[in-house]
């Protein structure tokens, strides 16, 4: 397994515990580092240090020219980003959500991904798209929106859904070398948390499409991403008092998405459970769902069960919304309903 | 309904105060966290809704942005449902199901409370499309803030506006800035005003601090539209004494500005021209405010005493009359293949 366990990092250096925010912070300053043709651009990310605080100090240390502040144009923006990838820039777009990304859809999804076919191969996009996705806390309808099986469903896009600082950083660096549109859908409800990552010196890459065991057991495999991931960790520490060893698997990356790692879970324990931050319909479940049964059909000892929000616009009331969303007790009832507990 | 030019401006003073009080209340609930979600403050910008609530019919349509507490208390909606709505509380204007910034009221003909920045702006233009083609004398009163002119949404609707002559005044609220950049950082324009030129709109430069002034432009703007049905312009020049929303320390502006719109004070200025020409005495003055801080606090009790919707309510709200079937009974099965088994 890549995660980094105890003091030490598989290269020899000295883990070190930093949030998420601190660790998409790294990434874009070691990246803006590297490479002189990576700038970031967005909303408020420059002297006001992003709406969530991820590009402190940026403007500081790489100047006006590399981070930019916009005025509110998400289309206009994301439209530049995407035109100077054409003559060979990275930019890095930060939406101050991805609920303001729906502003720009036509420049994420009709521009970005189709301009590598549409020129017969002449113009491929090395543009990042970054910034929080997912419901956060009783923002109402309007800005709770979970972009990723929007975005996934785009031929040419690729979306990762980074739930830990160390997939974070790994991520999003990645992300910014890819040559093809990245989407970094990150976790506004984990900006805060901890996790441990390597040294600042050992460079951090994590593959795009490779899922992560992120723990290991042997009578359901619960499939989770982003900010399910924390409740499929706290779901699986009340199941083990029932005697139900959960595995979790956390996808990453959406898209492409790591089908060796899925079937190799659930082959061993034969039943899944999908739970995703996004609505159900033609949801990221949806999706692996169908993968497992065409694949490994014979695997299976119980229907696949997906766990997901409710099919509703987010209300703002505090007790609706938490009815909405997946939560640990549907978790919990699904996971025991594959396991006929 | 009240003749227009009839209104009483020691009513309009009190508004005002209502205002203020309601939000000053607000942000002390918000602290308290009775209120969830983003709060956005109208302190310091009062003059601006309740001057132009002065110069219309309390059957013109009116639509705003996120900050609209103050939008919905002058068009006529109770400092109760807005509270309450606050608290998402099910006799909030919307229920508790939209928040701070979804307020809606289609009695006093408050449509929204709309929190995607300029996304508004073409729904104003449908309103009095609307009025238009039933042939009746409406206009509608669109507000936004100086961040919305630079979205793409904007530019189309005040095209549409002005291409097929719409009763529609755009009123932008210049408070400055837009979370913590400036409109000299976000517009390339001299003043913003002169964007309705570049779209044949007559434009106007209002002093919002200024009750009189704000009346007066407006009751001279709709006279016009009342006759012949067209767009008019005004920038409305105003200040926002608090941070953008609650979690925003506004440091991006200094003390002695922050002061200096402060001696300019809307109410203070109304109340100092009511005083001089002998219509208000200080002891009425105070007895307005007096009751204002009763009629805010009477609000919380209500919206604390108020009922929440029942959860399973949000099944009825994401189509009119087309509840819909709850997730968790799908996944239980669906009833037909229950019946089967
Ligand atoms: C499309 C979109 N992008 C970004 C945001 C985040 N946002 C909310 S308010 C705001 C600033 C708007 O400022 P302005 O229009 O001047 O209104 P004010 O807050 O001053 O009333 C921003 C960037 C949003 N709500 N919608
Ligand atoms: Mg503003």
């Amino acid at each position: 397994m890549e995660t980094a366990r105890g003091r030490a990092s598989s290269k020899g250096g000295v883990v070190r515990e930093i949030t998420y925010r601190q660790a998409l912070n790294e990434a874009l300053a070691e990246e803006l580092a590297r490479d002189p043709n990576v700038f970031l651009m967005g909303e408020e990310v420059a002297e006001y240090h992003g709406a969530y605080k991820v590009s402190q100090g940026l403007l500081e240390r790489f100047g006006p020219k590399r981070i930019i502040d916009t005025p509110i144009s998400e289309n206009g923006f994301a439209g530049l980003g995407v035109g100077a990838a054409m003559v060979g820039l990275r930019p890095i777009i930060e939406f101050m959500t991805f609920s303001f990304s729906l502003v720009a859809f036509d420049q994420v999804v009709n521009n970005a991904p189709n301009m590598f076919m549409m020129s017969g191969g002449q113009f491929n996009i090395p543009i990042t798209f970054r910034g929080p996705n997912g419901p956060a806390h009783q923002l109402g309808a309007t800005h709770s929106h979970a972009t990723e099986s929007l975005y996934a469903n785009a031929p040419g896009l690729k979306v990762c859904t980074p739930a830990t600082p160390r997939d974070a950083k790994g991520l999003l660096k990645t992300a910014v070398r890819d040559d093809n549109p990245v989407l970094v859908l990150e976790a506004e409800l984990l900006y805060s948390s901890k996790g441990m990552v390597e040294p600042p010196d050992e460079e951090l890459l994590i593959p795009l499409g490779q899922a992560e065991v992120k723990r290991e057991g042997s009578d359901v495999s619960i499939i989770c991403y982003a900010q399910t991931v924390p409740l499929a960790i706290a779901v699986a520490a009340q199941l083990e008092e029932e005697d139900i060893s959960a595995e979790i698997v956390d996808l990453r990356s959406i898209k492409p998405l790591d089908e060796v790692t899925i079937f190799n879970s659930v082959s061993k324990t034969h039943r899944a459970v999908i739970v995703e931050q996004d609505r159900p319909f033609c949801g990221v479940g949806a999706e692996v769902c169908y993968r497992i049964q065409k694949n490994i059909f014979d695997e299976l000892d119980a229907p696949i069960m997906r766990v997901s929000q409710e099919d509703v616009p987010m209300p703002y009331n505090e007790r609706l919304e938490k009815f909405v969303l997946p939560n640990a007790d549907k978790l919990m009832a699904a996971v025991k309903k594959v396991c006929y507990a | 309904m009240q003749p227009v030019e009839q209104r009483d401006e020691v009513e309009m003073l009190s508004l005002m105060l209502l205002i203020r009080r309601f939000e000053e209340r607000a942000s002390q609930q918000y602290q308290a966290q009775k209120i969830g979600g983003f709060c956005h403050l109208y302190i310091g910008q009062e003059a601006v809704v309740v001057g132009a609530v002065a110069a219309v019919r309390d059957d013109d349509y009116i639509i705003t942005a996120y900050r609209d507490h103050g939008h919905a208390l002058a068009r006529g909606t109770s400092p109760n449902a807005c509270m309450a709505e606050l608290f998402g509380k099910a006799t909030g204007c919307s229920q508790g199901l939209g928040g701070s910034m979804h307020f809606f009221d289609k009695k006093n003909h408050m449509y929204g409370g709309h929190a995607i920045v300029g996304a508004h702006v073409p729904l104003a233009a449908g309103m009095a499309f609307a009025s238009k083609y039933r042939e009746e004398d409406r206009i509608t009163l669109c507000f936004f803030g100086d961040g919305a002119i630079n979205q793409g949404s904007f530019h189309e609707a005040l095209n549409l506006i002005a291409l097929y002559k719409l009763p529609v005044v755009l009123i932008c609220e210049n408070n400055l800035f837009a979370m913590g950049t400036s409109v000299k950082r976000s517009t390339s324009l001299k003043q913003i005003v002169d964007r309705a030129e570049g779209y044949d709109i007559p434009g106007d430069i209002v002093d919002g601090m200024n009750f009189r002034e704000v009346r007066d432009k407006l009751s001279e703007i709709v006279t016009s539209i009342r006759k012949d049905p067209h767009p008019a312009f005004v920038e409305i020049r105003t200040y926002r004494y608090r941070g953008h929303s609650m979690s925003d320390p506004a440091s991006y502006r200094t003390k002695e500005e922050l002061e200096k719109y402060r001696l300019d004070d809307p109410i203070i200025r109304l109340r100092a021209q009511l005083t001089r020409e002998g219509k208000l005495t200080n002891e009425q003055f105070d007895a307005f405010d007096k009751k204002a801080k009763e009629t805010v606090l009477a609000s919380v009790k209500f919206a604390e005493s108020s009922p929440e919707l029942p959860v399973e309510k949000v099944y009825n709200y994401a189509y009119f009359k087309g509840p819909i079937e709850p997730e968790w009974k799908r996944r239980e099965g669906a009833p037909a293949l229950k019946a089967e088994s």
